[in-house]
């Protein structure tokens, strides 16, 4: 059997041997380490899309006494490496408040993130997963976890009949819209 | 300190601590020994960036290429990471044959560590696993069809074959579950099994003790300070080298594989070279069994068992002896065949054409990539749709046999069929269409030289005017030329078309009046006279798409026609080919903005 030796005095021997040991130990460690972060931590770099105007419906499939209805929101989307053409992004309720004149609220519901519902019958807002309500002018009903309104986004009609929506997305839990 | 003392207490970890640093080193620490740390270290290194790797592949035939794309050319450090990974790989493979001289060499293979020795050769043959494995996960061209030939020669062994390659490759062909499998066995499987014999291996090694190289120069010394400093300095030098390869070449990613493109210059990773080329002197069928087996199961099999039988045979009294100059012959062998392969390659022309066109690919897919982003569908589906990538190949497949493009095939071969038919590069622009009103240049064989027109009536034109011309009548010509060459509109000459515009009208009225082309050809108005081809557009991508639909068309040749079949009308290729090499050989085809370029 081999005979196992405790190094003499080991605060002398070789400080240098030690540092230079556990110096390059540390080089040879963090190389392939860092740059495994660097990837990791590459979507910190990514910015969400940000808000651009888009055609979500023309005027006449909004109905005129005022009730809000659902609409699809496409547009080109990327993810990572695909660009998809006219894929849906998200979804808004629109609603005429004059012949010329249009609201939009984004569906998805401040408190957590699901989507709401519009109740025709209450003429409100609910959200199915914490009953979250709004008004049909997109205020929060008493009684309600979230806390704030529906998220109201920006109109605008081009060419008399065309609903151009700014779509935007914002942080849920939040009193105040923060862009997602 | 009374935390350590009390988790000492709990784990004993001190005491670990202890036997992993001060394990005793016979004769003191030497250089020598560092090849087995270098290869923990490389592991080590394998493991990290691979896990991180993980995070952003995507093992699926839509998306493997693309996530690499992804981390390869836009994710922070991406290029490093994989580059790392990459020749990593390939620093354990020379380590691993450095490993195994050295034990062969100094006998360490002998009693008392013979299964340690096994345990090596098993983990020998995982890591060459998780090079296979590892080699397809890019789903690029030179791995798809490399590994394919790889799994083809795997359903070859007699009887289970079929059904070991269906298993492997998750069904009946190359698809979704290829790569799931692949890269289970990749990050999964293979370093589970690693990490389990590597214990096995360490903990033998340790039982052991290493294996003394005499004569002792020194005293024995412990582990720590000395030879752990000799390992991490050896294990530094390692990554230096690794560096220098990632940093002057990084990791290649080739063009994504397409099954409906086959890439002649596929080979293995440089290490399996000798495999590849051994199997070059295995063709055809033995008897009972196909020869390929022999080269790639029968020998390598045989190789594998002796190399397990070495602690037995050593036993005997010439058996090192033996062990050693097999092992020898072994890396001769495979060093000879190595070169063999690579010296045939180099002057195999196809192969060289192959890899150029692959190296275009793989570029080209990248800014297509980059510019307009990669469809759902795959990236493939963007060198399919390119005219640049295949407007070549098209020109190749089925033009090439009688034009030429610049002298060659459109990609840089010079088909076997000689040339009997006009040199198209540049076609109906202003250098080209001057050399067809060049008396000495319509008969030769870059214009009509090889075709029934190389004495038709344009021909005899061409030469009985042209020498006689005035020095106006040149002048004429040229404006001629520039008003003909202004109806390609071609992209490369827009600028030029733009500045002329003057000399484009008066050249214009030429064709039509005094030098009087209209008397056979059509130019902008009818012309029941006209039998020869129509001038109207004459080279723009319309024109040409029409002209390659059916050359026998009135508009063009019509019954005079000479060879050329009607590509459209035969249905020899599809609309979207046709348009593909029209706009290549009009050098039209998709560019991003130079901004996105420079990025």
């Amino acid at each position: 059997m081999k005979k196992r030796l405790t190094p003499l005095n080991p605060q002398r021997r070789g400080f240098i041997k030690r540092f230079s040991a556990g110096l390059i130990g540390g080089v040879l460690g963090l190389v392939p380490f860092l740059s495994g972060l660097a990837v990791l931590f590459d979507p910190l770099r990514r910015k969400s899309a940000g808000a651009s105007a888009i055609h979500v419906a023309s005027l006449s499939a909004i109905p005129e006494d005022g009730t809000p209805r659902k609409f699809s929101v496409l547009a080109s989307r990327a993810d990572a490496w695909n660009k998809s053409p006219q894929t849906p992004i998200g979804a808004v309720y629109l609603r005429r408040t004059g012949p010329k004149t249009v609201k939009a609220f984004n569906v998805v519901c401040p408190h957590a993130g699901c989507f709401v519902e519009f109740v025709a019958a209450r003429k409100s807002y609910y959200c199915p997963c914490h009953r979250s309500a709004f008004a049909l002018d997109g205020a929060i009903a008493s009684a309600s976890p979230a806390k704030r309104g529906l998220d109201e986004l920006e109109v605008e009609i081009r060419n008399g009949t065309e609903v151009w929506v700014k779509f935007q997305n914002f942080l849920a839990g939040k009193a105040e819209k923060i862009p997602a | 300190m009374k935390f350590f003392d009390w988790l000492d207490g709990r784990t004993g970890y001190r005491k670990i601590i202890h036997e992993a640093l001060y394990e005793n080193v016979p004769g003191g620490a030497r250089w020598r020994y560092v090849w087995g740390s270098t290869l923990t270290f490389t592991l080590a290194v394998q493991f990290i960036t691979g896990i991180f790797l993980w995070m952003a592949y995507s093992p699926s035939s839509q998306t493997a290429w693309e996530s690499v794309y992804y981390i390869q050319n836009e994710m922070t450090g991406g290029w490093l990471l994989r580059g790392i990974h990459h020749f990593t790989a390939q620093a354990m493979t020379i380590l691993l044959v450095l490993h195994l001289m050295q034990v062969i060499i100094d006998g360490a293979y002998k009693a008392p560590r013979e299964v340690n020795f096994w345990f090596g050769v098993a983990l020998l043959f995982l890591v060459l696993g998780l090079s296979l494995t590892g080699y397809l996960l890019p789903w690029d061209q030179k791995g798809y069809w490399a590994t394919k030939v790889a799994t083809n020669i795997m359903a070859l062994t007699p009887i289970i074959g079929p059904a070991l390659q269906k298993i492997l490759i998750g069904g009946a062909d190359y698809g979704h579950h290829t790569l799931t499998r692949f890269f289970a066995l990749h990050a999964g499987v293979l370093p589970g099994l690693i990490i389990v014999l590597l214990v096995g291996h360490i903990y033998l090694f340790r039982r052991h003790g290493l294996t003394a190289k005499e004569p002792r120069r020194r005293p024995d010394a412990p582990f720590w300070p000395d030879q752990l400093l000799k390992d991490a300095v050896a294990c530094l030098a390692v990554l230096a080298v690794i560096m220098v390869f990632v940093l002057k070449g990084g990791a290649e990613l080739g063009a994504p594989a397409d099954p409906s493109e086959p890439f002649a210059a596929a080979r293995p990773e440089w290490y399996f070279l000798f495999l590849f080329q051994l199997l070059e002197y295995f063709k055809g069928q033995y008897g009972f069994f196909d020869a390929p087996i022999v080269g790639a199961l029968i020998l390598p099999g045989l190789i594998m068992l002796i190399l397990v039988l070495m602690p037995i045979v050593g036993k005997w009294r010439l058996g090192h002896r033996f062990n050693l100059s097999f092992t020898v012959a072994l890396l001769l062998g495979a060093a000879m065949l190595t070169a063999i392969a690579v010296r045939h390659d180099a002057k195999d022309a196809d192969y060289n054409a192959s890899l150029r066109t692959a190296h275009r690919d793989s570029e080209r897919v990248k800014v297509l990539a980059r510019a307009r982003g990669i469809p759902p569908s795959g990236a493939a589906a963007l060198l399919r749709e390119d005219a640049f990538a295949q407007g070549p190949r098209i020109f190749a497949r089925n033009c090439a046999s009688c034009h030429r493009y610049d002298g060659h095939d459109g990609l840089a071969q010079v088909p076997s069929d000689p040339q009997s038919a006009p040199d198209l590069k540049g076609f109906a622009s202003r250098e080209w269409i001057a050399g067809m009103l060049d008396p000495a240049r319509i008969s030769s064989s870059n214009y009509f030289g090889a075709t029934k027109f190389a004495d038709g009536k344009m021909a005899k034109w061409v030469k009985r005017n042209v020498p006689k011309h005035t020095a106006e009548q040149q002048a004429q010509m040229r404006q001629i030329v520039i008003a003909l060459s202004a109806e390609a509109q071609l992209k490369s000459q827009r600028a030029l078309d733009e500045k002329d515009s003057a000399e484009i009208k008066a050249g214009r009225e030429f064709i039509d009046g005094d030098v009087a082309c209209t008397e056979c050809h059509k130019f902008h108005k009818e012309n029941e006279e006209a039998t020869a081809p129509d001038l109207t557009g004459y080279g723009s991508r319309q024109w040409m798409i029409d002209f390659i639909t059916n050359p026998a068309h009135e508009r063009f040749y019509g019954k005079r026609s000479d060879r050329m079949p009607a590509y459209g009308v035969e249905k020899m290729l599809d609309q979207k080919q046709i348009e593909m090499v029209v706009d290549w050989l009009r050098g039209d085809w998709f560019e991003p903005d130079t901004d996105l370029v420079s990025k």
